[in-house]
């Protein structure tokens, strides 16, 4: 089911003193079973870019197409674009609501008209999914939760709709190095096992060169770069220049190279780096 | 306020309990900062981090155990707003901490609950805006500026009453890569430049390796403390309390596992470079 945006262009109150245009003729698509990391700085257009994806902002010009329907042509239903593409906000957390995990899982799928027995069905998959024992926690307020079990409940309120594409803006920011490293792993399981799309938002270049195929990155609302995470980290100091950064062991890779050390240019994950160095030392003295 | 004190932030025995019958938030912790000090405090959540910075400017108060700032006791009531102006706080959420609509207005809001003279205000705002290079944007709307640009102002509304203290819980948390360089970069000059004690919790392991000393926390207690160096090189213990090391430590760590004789305290790529030239060239 891929998504192909075309032309789009975003103003904010348009035809008000406070007009601002977030993202600027953006054109992009995104195939089945991608992982995509969209990189950018703080206003870069990234949020108001995914909120397009399920309709819930409406482009200003250009337009969105799911699975080759327009999201906002007439006869689109846009309740079940909503359905196939979820999105998942910063700090998702926040708008959890129910009494119980279950039931603010069981949220989405309830208003779809499913089934007693299929809403269980999803909510139980839902919490398999994000790791959240059903047994022990579905009964549970979410408010005697950690931030990283409310985080994950979030998530699988989203999951339980049953998506094909999974849009997460920063799903780990605010979490401790192990809730980080829990809901990522998560993540890259859903993509790896389910063969679900997914396009995430993040600022952290270790996490995007770890985890994605590919990175879009933007800069002033538009898209700036596109291609393979060594590709794209092979431009820090363009990267820089936009407040973004290159992970620390491109950084280490860079260097050394400029001492003269062979490391392969697609080396941007530290396991790759690490690798590189070890094929190196022990060569003639070069520093 | 004493004249002469020994340490900035005093915890001596220091137990905390948010409510009676719970499993303590802090148990039994003894830590002393001093003056001038840069302390970063790691520890997953839960840990007791955030029970901490507030125990320094009392919001919380020891269930037992004494806590003491620029030699005064928390306990004492009398000593309360001699505290909080010495001591002051920047939460994780910008959102949540600037009160004005206008962001000059927001910095002078704490000097005005300390009864400030209206003359005095207006010198002390405009020094503690451009002290966070802030000052060009003292006439703008919080909620105009970056979430970076939101700390900072944040960080002026404190410095605005002079604390020899601050505690910075989780500042950079909810910020872009750029924003985090900006307040730590900030905070790192205001400490150089006017001596001011930073205690920064945070869990990023690359802030925690720019400060003088770390120190972990872990189920409300103690875990570990030194310098950077001397808490990152123990790798296993830090992963086995639920934190990461930096990057680079990383590095060295898988490194040494194969058999490269590299140093145990490499933090930055910089050190890793002379590291890795040093036993190339001896090869």
């Amino acid at each position: 089911m891929p998504i192909v945006i075309q032309g789009l262009t975003h103003t904010y109150m348009q035809g008000s003193p406070f007009q601002a245009t977030a993202v600027h003729e953006v054109s992009l698509t995104v195939g089945d079973g991608e992982f995509l990391g969209l990189i950018g700085h703080t206003g870069s257009g990234k949020s108001t870019l995914i909120q397009h994806l399920n309709g819930l902002l409406k482009p200003t010009a250009g337009r969105v197409l799911v699975d080759g329907a327009d999201v906002f042509a007439k006869d689109t239903d846009r309740r079940a674009i909503r359905r196939k593409v979820g999105l998942v906000f910063q700090y998702p957390e926040h708008q959890l609501f129910e009494e119980t995990v279950a039931k603010d899982i069981a949220f989405g799928p309830k208003n779809l008209g499913l089934e007693d027995n299929e809403v269980d069905r999803r909510v139980r998959a839902a919490c398999g999914a994000v790791r959240i024992d059903y047994d022990s926690l579905a009964n549970r307020s979410i408010y005697e939760l950690s931030g990283g079990q409310m985080r994950r409940v979030a998530i699988a309120g989203v999951l339980a709709m049953e998506p094909e594409v999974l849009v997460l803006d920063e799903p780990a920011a605010g979490l401790d190095p192990r809730g980080r490293a829990d809901i990522l792993y998560m993540i890259q399981e859903l993509h790896a096992q389910r063969a679900i799309t997914v396009i995430m938002v993040s600022h952290s270049m270790e996490d995007v060169a770890r985890m994605v195929n590919r990175i879009v990155v933007m800069s002033q609302g538009r898209v700036v770069m596109d291609g393979l995470p060594a590709e794209i980290f092979a431009r820090g100091e363009e990267l820089r220049g936009m407040g973004l950064d290159v992970p620390e062991a491109v950084r280490l890779a860079d260097e050394l190279r400029a001492k003269g050390f062979d490391i392969p240019p697609e080396a941007c994950q530290m396991e790759e780096v690490r690798d590189a160095i070890l094929a190196q030392i022990g060569g003639a003295g070069r520093c | 306020m004493p004249e002469q004190f020994e340490h900035m932030v005093a915890a001596q025995n220091v137990t905390f309990s948010y409510q009676e019958t719970a499993q303590p938030a802090l148990s039994d912790v003894s830590l002393a900062i001093q003056p001038g000090e840069f302390v970063a405090v790691l520890g997953h959540n839960g840990s007791g981090k955030s029970s901490l910075a507030k125990l320094c400017n009392a919001l919380h108060l020891p269930t037992s155990g004494t806590v003491t700032v620029c030699g005064m006791d928390t306990q004492d009531e009398a000593q309360l707003w001699n505290i909080r102006q010495h001591a002051g706080m920047v939460f994780q959420n910008p959102d949540n901490q600037l009160v004005s609509t206008i962001v000059e207005e927001d910095v002078a809001f704490g000097l005005e609950n300390l009864g400030t003279p209206q003359p005095e205000i207006r010198p002390k705002v405009d020094e503690a805006l451009r002290a966070v290079s802030m000052y060009e944007y003292r006439a703008s709307a919080p909620h105009m500026l970056s979430g970076g640009q939101k700390q900072r102002v944040a960080i002026a509304g404190v410095l605005a009453m002079a604390p020899r203290v601050m505690i910075l819980d989780e500042a950079t948390a909810m910020l872009d890569p750029s924003g985090r360089r900006e307040v730590l970069a900030t905070m790192g000059r205001l400490h150089k430049e006017r001596g001011i004690t930073v205690i920064w919790i945070t869990h990023s392991m690359s802030e925690a390796a720019t400060a003088q000393r770390v120190v972990v926390l872990n189920e409300g207690k103690l875990a570990l403390t030194g310098t950077p160096r001397e808490v990152f090189r123990q790798v296993e213990q830090l992963r086995a309390l639920g934190l990461d090391v930096p990057p680079m430590t990383e590095m060295a760590h898988a490194l040494r596992q194969r058999g490269l004789e590299l140093s145990d305290d490499i933090l930055t790529v910089k050190e890793m470079v002379e590291e890795l030239c040093r036993l190339s060239s001896r090869a």
